[in-house]
């Protein structure tokens, strides 16, 4: 098993005619990745590495089952592409665009949870469990990617997409290897939180630990240290937090309002104290982290 | 994009709501004038993108014209957290009964906008929030639905205010929600509202802040307060390296070298991408690196922009030599950062081999890349070296 995607997993990519599209297209067939085409307005009757692009999300889902799709489009249009997803029924949304208003990104993730429709991202490069397939363009040429992702039981969730492979590939090479990794996006506001991802690792046989990495700014963590205390879930997780040399760089925020929300401060060593309250062990340096793991695995 | 008062007030006054008369004056014949023109004591405001005013002298009374001239040419040269003004809001002075907190600003968890709200403004809100939690309301709202002001209300109400007062603050508060979700402000602040002696409630104090990804949909508000969609401004003023960086960057859109911020140390740092660059500036500085800049490659940047990049943090006399370094790449080539560090070190006149402490970039196209390393002679490790080790290496090869 895995979480959100597994080998049967059908998808489309929204804006495949974009350049960057077109490229993660291609690394996702090479990886066995079951696209089935994608979507530019005005395009219908294209085809992109033999794949049928079509005006529509519908003239997708009307005549085939869609679990997903993938949206690369400029940040104008980003929104608008979310929407029509939702609307067609697919029920997991992967937004790699970057730059999107976050006014615009909490409208379409509000709308989703009305819709009972999963998003990850935005700004994000995917999910990919390793050996079955990839959703986005996380791990690049298929080559590199079987090389970083070892199939293994180890889940990920990274903010950072660059450090999602990082921390996969780390955990490859350490012989432990990955169930599912997650890059969930670097914004302020996105679609789902290492909170809300847990329950999905913590149902998940093939997953045995977590490897997390984090960065200052927000309360994702403080909502999973909370998480692991509330549920009881006994999955190790082993977190890296980069940034702390901004902790040491004061006047680079402004106002209070966005540090009050829950009335602490948001620095990584705030955050690294939490996590360790709630029993999560934290990784002094990402390196160590497939040591730490096997340490809490008591492998 | 933070707004300094002055045009956070334009704003509030735009959208109707009540503020005292005040003039922005940047020089102190203006504020005279300023205060001649509002007839009666004023206050003196320090117009500068930095917390701490009042303590740190620059908000200053005056009863008369002459007075506030004087105030005035003290405070444009007062130096706040080494930021100058950029010039004095002259304003009426206002006799103040009670004061009120309100903002509106991102909650990412909740992931909506949150009205926060307190019948004791004026003093640090976190420390309300610490030690009278009863007196400070957080209310979400929808960010898909239209504003209704009985959220603005309730936010109101549920701290215990009544009467003629929560009606007018209702106002206030709803009106700030509007502005800041029609706005696409990342922060909408007033502290402190003020009730006065004579019972009308107004804005006394007011910061905003605009998401910079959404400036271009508000050309109209920035261009009315003499400002470009694609102006930004940062908690200090750029240096003339971070200016040189950012045009190196913004002249060739083949990837990106973004984010340079100049350090005093030895170190030049070409480092990537948006994760990796955080940890690895943590990873230089644990083992007991001093940085000379911290900056973001990613996107496969050009050659020529590598090579620049480097010719440019090379140029500084504080810099003895760089590392590069990244995790494992997906898109950025491997070989093409290899080219670009190489040209860029060659051209400034030195030997890379010498130049370069540590390349560390596993990912694709690494052998081509690696290649290139083998025959200029400089240092590399691949992906089976951490990002903290080759940071270490970096640091030790420093004395090389």
């Amino acid at each position: 098993m895995s979480i959100l995607v597994n080998a049967d997993t059908t998808f489309i990519i929204q804006g495949i005619t974009g350049r960057e599209a077109v490229t993660m297209a291609r690394e996702c067939l090479d990886y066995g990745a079951r696209l089935l085409g994608g979507v530019t307005p005005g395009r219908k009757g294209r085809e992109v590495h033999g794949l049928p692009v079509m005006d529509t999300v519908r003239q997708f889902t009307d005549t085939q089952r869609v679990d997903a799709s993938v949206v690369s489009v400029p940040p104008a249009f980003a929104a608008d592409a979310v929407f029509e997803a939702i609307d067609a029924g697919i029920p997991l949304i992967v937004v790699v665009t970057e730059r999107i208003p976050r006014k615009q990104v909490a409208q379409f993730v509000e709308y989703a949870q009305q819709q009972g429709t999963r998003i990850i991202g935005p700004n994000c490069l995917g999910i990919i469990s390793p050996g079955k397939t990839r959703v986005g363009g996380v791990g690049g040429a298929a080559n590199s990617t079987e090389r970083a992702f070892k199939p293994g039981r180890i889940g990920v969730m990274s903010r950072s997409g660059g450090m999602t492979v990082e921390i996969a590939n780390s955990l490859s090479e350490a012989g432990l290897g990955v169930s599912t990794a997650v890059s969930i996006g670097g914004d302020a506001v996105i679609g789902s939180t290492y909170a809300e991802l847990m329950p999905l690792f913590d149902a998940d046989p093939d997953t045995d630990a977590i490897a997390i990495y984090s960065e200052p700014g927000g309360r994702a963590e403080y909502e999973l240290a909370e998480y692991m205390q509330r549920s009881g879930s006994t999955k190790p997780i082993v977190a890296f937090m980069a940034g702390k040399f901004m902790d040491e760089m004061p006047g680079m925020r402004f106002g209070h309002a966005g540090t009050i929300v829950e009335g602490k401060a948001d620095t990584a060593t705030e955050k690294i104290a939490n996590l360790a309250a709630a029993g999560i062990t934290v990784a002094d340096k990402v390196g160590d982290i497939p040591s730490l793991i096997k340490q809490r695995l008591g492998a | 994009m933070r707004f300094y008062e002055y045009e956070s007030k334009q704003i509030l006054r735009d959208a109707g709501m009540p503020l005292p008369k005040s003039h922005f004056c940047t020089t102190d014949a203006e504020a005279e004038q300023a205060a001649a023109d509002i007839r009666g004591p004023v206050v003196i405001k320090s117009q500068v993108l930095s917390g701490g005013r009042m303590k740190a002298g620059g908000v200053k009374f005056a009863d008369t014209p002459q007075e506030a001239r004087g105030l005035a040419e003290e405070i444009l040269r007062l130096r706040i957290n080494d930021l100058l003004p950029v010039g004095v809001l002259v304003e009426e002075k206002q006799d103040i009964a009670q004061e009120y907190y309100a903002a509106v600003t991102w909650d990412g968890r909740a992931k909506k906008p949150v009205i926060i709200f307190s019948d004791m403004g004026g003093i640090d809100i976190e420390e309300v929030a610490e030690s009278h939690p009863e007196h400070l309301s957080r209310t979400h709202f929808s960010a898909l639905r239209p504003f209704s002001d009985y959220i603005a209300k309730q936010a109101v109400a549920d701290v215990g205010v009544t009467g003629n007062d929560l009606n007018a603050l209702t106002r206030i508060v709803a009106g700030l929600a509007r502005i800041f979700i029609e706005r696409d402000m990342t922060l909408a602040e007033i502290n402190p509202i003020g009730k006065l002696a004579d019972g009308r409630i107004i804005a006394l104090d007011c910061h905003m802040d605009m998401e910079q990804e959404a400036q271009r949909a508000h050309a109209d508000l920035l261009n009315a307060l003499g400002l470009s969609a694609d102006d930004k401004r940062q908690a200090r003023p750029p240096t003339q390296f971070e200016l040189d960086a950012e045009h190196l960057d913004g002249s060739d859109p083949r990837g990106v070298a973004g984010n340079l911020t100049e350090f005093d140390g030895d170190l030049g740092l070409i480092i990537g991408a948006g994760g990796g660059s955080l940890t690895l500036f943590d990873a230089v500085r644990a083992a007991g690196g001093r940085p000379a800049n911290y900056c973001e490659i990613g996107g496969n940047p050009s050659v020529n922009k590598t090579r620049n990049l480097t010719k440019l943090i090379l140029s500084r006399p504080n810099v003895k030599k760089i590392a590069v370094m990244m995790n494992v790449v997906s898109n950025t080539r491997v070989d093409i950062v290899a080219r670009g560090v190489v040209k860029g070190c060659i051209e400034a006149g030195f030997d890379p081999a010498e130049k370069i402490t540590i390349f560390r970039i596993p990912g694709s196209w690494e052998e081509e890349g690696f290649a290139i390393l083998e025959k200029y002679g400089i240092p590399y490790v691949d992906r089976s070296v951490s990002m903290d080790e080759a940071a270490r290496l970096a640091v030790q090869n420093m004395d090389k």
